[in-house]
């Protein structure tokens, strides 16, 4: 469903992304791991254009795009059918939990209020944030706010959703409530791309893992072949050490 | 001691002095302020936007009004512009120098207003599919109109006693009517203390209107408490029905 071929990018004059190729199947829950400062964030924004590439295609659906030189129109049409969480929740600060998620759908998709409201609850009764819908974001703790964001991601109905390190700004008592809801959602068959520092979720959650190192793929496999036997030394030592940490 | 002839005067005066306060003072302040949020919002978003010949332009205003006394601003305008052959009425002259005047400044307020919002709500913006226009206006906008507004009501009041400058470019304002009075009555001491506790009295109700002003923009902070106690009511009143 989502392919993307060497993907190439330099914060000035250091090279972050250096010939990335992922690709990920509906139903996928595709973790990225890798250690701090491989690149892993800057892979995820210039998928969703946050950044952009220098270099490298992008296939979604079948269509192909050269992201160096897409077009603002294909950027808008792609985005709706993909949603991003961020590390640090990025919800609106003018707006309640509710108003956080009917935003885009009233905005950017024309809905009506009365739609867009109900759809906004479904999706927040789905994270199991219906009791807190006036709440405005610094009215609720951090796990509260990053559910939030994902009923937000949720309610435009993507077919994809990026994961950007959703639980790392988070008190770790607050960890298990938004990787219940992510669990559920790749239950329930929801195709996610995920970069995370939780082993436990990558091991048990996810159907595939991508092992990032300076700016390259070093593996990728199965979730089960990649912690029980990982092909490259390095992903075993990495792996290894944080699953034990 | 204040003699019977010094009430007089100054109980005479009072109305004298207030009356061009309501008739001049206040509309110049009014007028000129709007006019200046609608060009500091225009050179703000210009900057921010990073429109590039128009950027330059922008600074250039800036720096020039910045840079410059306001009441050689006033001069040049109301004395100065007629030896090119365009020559103002005062109140005119006075809300075109006020408000270009105090439209750069605010277009720093506002500029570093839109800088303090977080990138973040940008992105999450253009994550569900929102437009920058859509996002400027409706999320960014607000917040940022939300933190400039305390210094811009400083602004204001600033406004209001700056305006007393227009005295010196014949506009009929209070401090102008003031000297009037002195001019008549030989009594600057009592006047002037007069002028200045009118100043004092618009600043105050201005003072006000921005603590109420502020309550109402602090919705999304102050609501912290007014969630609290209404989650606290919920549950009383929750209870009350279990008994
Ligand atoms: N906007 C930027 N400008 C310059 N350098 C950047 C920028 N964003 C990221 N980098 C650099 O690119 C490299 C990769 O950063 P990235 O955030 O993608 O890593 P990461 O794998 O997500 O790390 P972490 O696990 O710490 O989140 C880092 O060396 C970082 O300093
Ligand atoms: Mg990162």
């Amino acid at each position: 469903m989502l392919e993307i071929k060497n993907i190439h990018k330099k914060f000035g004059a250091s090279e972050v992304l250096k010939g990335v190729d992922i690709s990920v199947n509906r139903g996928d829950v595709v973790a990225i791991l890798g250690p701090s400062g491989s690149g892993k964030t800057t892979l995820l924004r210039c998928i969703n254009f946050l950044e952009k590439a220098d270099r490298g295609t992008l296939i979604f659906d079948g269509e192909e795009f050269a992201l160096e030189r897409i077009t603002k129109k294909d950027v808008a049409r792609l985005r709706r059918k993909t949603a991003f969480v961020f590390q640090n929740y990025n919800l609106f600060r003018n707006r309640t939990a509710l108003g956080n998620v009917t935003e885009g759908l009233i905005t950017a998709r024309k809905m009506s209020e009365q739609e867009a409201e109900r759809i906004a609850r479904r999706a927040l009764d789905k994270v199991g944030m219906s009791e807190r819908c006036d709440y405005y974001p610094n009215q609720l703790s951090g796990g509260q706010q990053q559910r939030v964001a994902i009923a937000r991601a949720l309610a435009t109905d993507p077919e994809i959703i990026y994961f950007d390190e959703p639980t790392s700004a988070l008190d770790p008592e607050l960890i298990g409530e938004v990787l219940a809801v992510m669990r559920q959602l790749a239950e329930e068959g929801m195709t996610m791309l995920v970069v995370t520092h939780e082993m436990n979720f990558a091991r048990n959650v996810s159907s595939q893992v991508i092992f990032m190192e300076n700016g390259v793929v070093v593996e990728q496999g199965s979730a089960k072949q990649m912690f029980e036997e990982p092909r490259m030394a390095r992903t075993r030592e990495f792996l290894g050490t944080t699953a034990n940490r | 001691m204040i003699s019977e002839r010094l009430w007089d005067i100054l109980a005479d005066s009072f109305l004298k002095i207030l009356i061009p306060g309501i008739t001049v003072t206040i509309p110049l302040t009014v007028i000129s302020f709007t006019l200046a949020i609608v060009i500091a919002v225009v050179t703000a978003l210009i900057q921010f936007a990073q429109i590039k010949v128009l950027k330059q332009i922008a600074r250039f205003y800036v720096w020039v009004i910045r840079g410059t006394p306001l009441l050689v601003q006033l001069f040049i305008v109301f004395y100065g512009l007629p030896g090119i052959g365009i020559v103002l009425s005062p109140f005119p002259a006075a809300v075109i120098v006020f408000s270009l005047n105090e439209g750069a400044y605010a277009s720093e307020t506002i500029r570093a207003a839109l800088e303090s919002v977080p990138r973040g709500q940008m992105e999450a913006g253009y994550c569900v599919g929102m437009s920058y226009l859509q996002i400027m206006r409706r999320i960014v906008l607000p917040q940022a109109f939300r933190t400039a507004f305390p210094p811009l009501s400083n602004s204001l009041i600033g406004m209001v006693k700056d305006t007393s400058l227009a005295a010196n470019i014949t506009v009929a304002e209070m401090f102008m009517s003031t000297q009037r009075i002195v001019a008549r009555t030989y009594e600057p001491l009592a006047l002037y203390m007069e002028v200045g506790l009118i100043y004092l009295m618009f600043s105050t109700v201005l003072t006000k209107l921005q603590r109420i002003g502020e309550r109402k923009l602090g919705a999304y902070e102050q609501q912290e408490r007014t969630a609290v106690q209404m989650t606290g009511v919920r549950r009383m009143r929750r209870r009350g029905l279990g008994r």
